[in-house]
């Protein structure tokens, strides 16, 4: 093969949410553009036992709509909404599965937690109600890769099929590496995203004793911000070479230019701006890019006093003055901190902003900060034709995932 | 609780959190000179809680830069509490 042959175009034909601003892609979108926030008083668990109060929870979710008794008894909530999302982008991206096609798609997802949640019950019954059994679905309701399992298992694929854990920037990763892998060749499709849903009572206090959760809600960029608000949801999205899509007369949401990831060999748990701007650059230069050619970034923005004031210093690193130029927002503001569904939910969020070319806002934006000093879209999305633009992962550990999304002209 | 007390318990705590000889740590150091970073802070504490079974709200627990930041802001919480049991008493 000829060394110079350009590297296949990877588009995005489907996309699945489930999310506390909406249980389908629509509704996700309709709530973002209107920079309706999801964040409310946590009901998962007893509020009076944590310094905090607020969640953004998937409201009204009921199961038996989606799974019979069966699956369910099999499959975690983060699971649960990780095939929920996948179904919709299949849906969406009207796949007519061949046993070629199955052989040669990868399901590549992203998960931080896994089913904690069942094994807490598990361990709660064990340690403190003295029931010496533990259900047997635990280990494959608890494992990350359930969700991945499940795909795959409905589906019927049977190409390369696993799970990326790196905290915040697990989904950012999985859909990097899909993407990289549609690109090569490696695979000829991918279903790829992330899901998460963790609100126990042990892993919520664990939360709290790291004193980065807001006590009220999620003001990135705010100067008065408090920290973050914790989220649960699920993205998923179907990716195929731009040819394979127009060929079969498919729908394109949008396309995945570039991926950078580094690492920041820096502190388990401060961020450094020179790690963030070295997968900025990276993802930039991935996708054959320069930086002035970027209009948007949807920001990590997590909203905790040190997150946001390093991240925007790796913008204006990566940036220089085309910093005051570019539109930054966290949707977090809205869908909360999902951690390793958090790539996977604000590139559905960017894909959909560039396709209906409407920026969604920073929400509960009250006041500016001068470490903060970036057009932040506050509280009121804002319409823009633009063609580039990047979705920020910055992992506690050091590990950072960044996207660049190209808008597909129909 | 006297004021003496208190500091050689903050002491304590610090030194064993930290795995540092408690004579490395006075009232005055800092946490910078000490070279804590935030998330040894978050470290010592949670063993402040648990030793002194006490709740530090987020916001008591902004701002500290030294061992004796961490004495006086326990000192006032301590006696809030006391306080709150006088009224409950009442």
């Amino acid at each position: 093969m000829a060394l110079n042959v350009s590297p296949r175009r990877v588009v995005v034909t489907g996309i699945g949410v489930v999310s506390a601003i909406g249980h389908n892609t629509a509704e996700f979108w309709q709530s973002l553009k209107d920079g309706r926030s999801g964040i409310a008083p946590l009901q998962a668990v007893d509020p009076a036992l944590l310094r905090f109060s607020s969640a953004a929870e998937v409201r009204n979710f009921q199961p038996s709509e989606h799974f019979d008794e069966k699956e369910i008894s099999l499959l975690d909530r983060f699971a649960q909404f990780g095939v929920i999302a996948a179904r919709q982008a299949i849906a969406g991206a009207g796949i007519e599965w061949t046993q070629q096609l199955r052989e040669s798609t990868a399901i590549i997802t992203g998960s931080c937690v896994g089913g904690q949640t069942t094994e807490d019950e598990g361990f709660v019954n064990l340690y403190r109600n003295n029931i010496p059994r533990v259900n047997p679905f635990t280990i494959p309701r608890t494992m990350e890769n359930a969700a991945a399992s499940r795909i795959s298992l409905e589906t019927g694929v049977v190409g390369p099929t696993y799970t990326i854990s790196t905290a915040c920037s697990s989904s950012n990763h999985a859909i990097g590496q899909a993407y990289w892998m549609v690109r090569s060749g490696a695979a000829e499709m991918a279903i790829t995203g992330g899901s998460e849903a963790f609100f126990s009572l042990g892993f919520l206090k664990a939360w709290e004793a790291m004193r980065v959760v807001s006590p009220d809600t999620c003001r990135p960029f705010s100067k008065d911000r408090r920290g973050l608000i914790l989220g649960e949801g699920a993205a998923m999205l179907v990716l195929e070479p731009l040819n394979a899509a127009r060929a079969r007369g498919a729908r394109i949401l949008g396309e995945i230019a570039g991926c950078g990831m580094s690492s920041d060999a820096f502190h388990i748990t401060q961020p450094s701006p020179d790690g963030a701007a070295r997968a900025m650059r990276s993802a930039i230069s991935d996708a054959g890019l320069e930086p002035h050619q970027i209009g948007y970034i949807n920001a990590h923005g997590t909203a905790t006093l040190s997150n946001d004031a390093s991240e925007t210093a790796a913008i204006r690193q990566v940036f220089g003055a085309h910093a005051d130029r570019i539109a930054v927002s966290s949707t977090k503001s809205m869908h909360g901190h999902t951690l390793g569904a958090a790539g996977a939910i604000e590139a559905a969020a960017t894909l959909l902003a560039l396709k209906h070319r409407i920026l969604p806002p920073t929400a509960n934006f009250s006041e500016p900060d001068p470490a903060c000093d970036l057009d932040v879209i506050p509280n009121t999305a804002r319409p823009a034709d633009i063609e580039y633009a990047l979705s920020n992962s910055f992992a506690f550990g050091g590990l950072n995932a960044v996207l660049a999304f190209r808008t597909v002209f129909d | 609780m006297s004021y003496e007390e208190l500091t050689a318990r903050v002491r304590t705590v610090i030194a064993t959190t930290q795995h540092l000889p408690q004579e490395k740590i006075t009232a005055d150091s800092t946490f910078q000179e000490l070279g804590f970073d935030s998330l040894d802070g978050i470290n010592i504490l949670f063993a402040v809680e648990s030793e002194f079974n006490i709740d530090i709200p987020d916001e008591a627990a902004k701002n500290l830069r030294s061992v004796r930041d961490v004495i006086d802001g326990l000192a006032k919480l301590l006696e809030g509490q006391q306080g709150n049991q006088a009224a409950v008493g009442a």
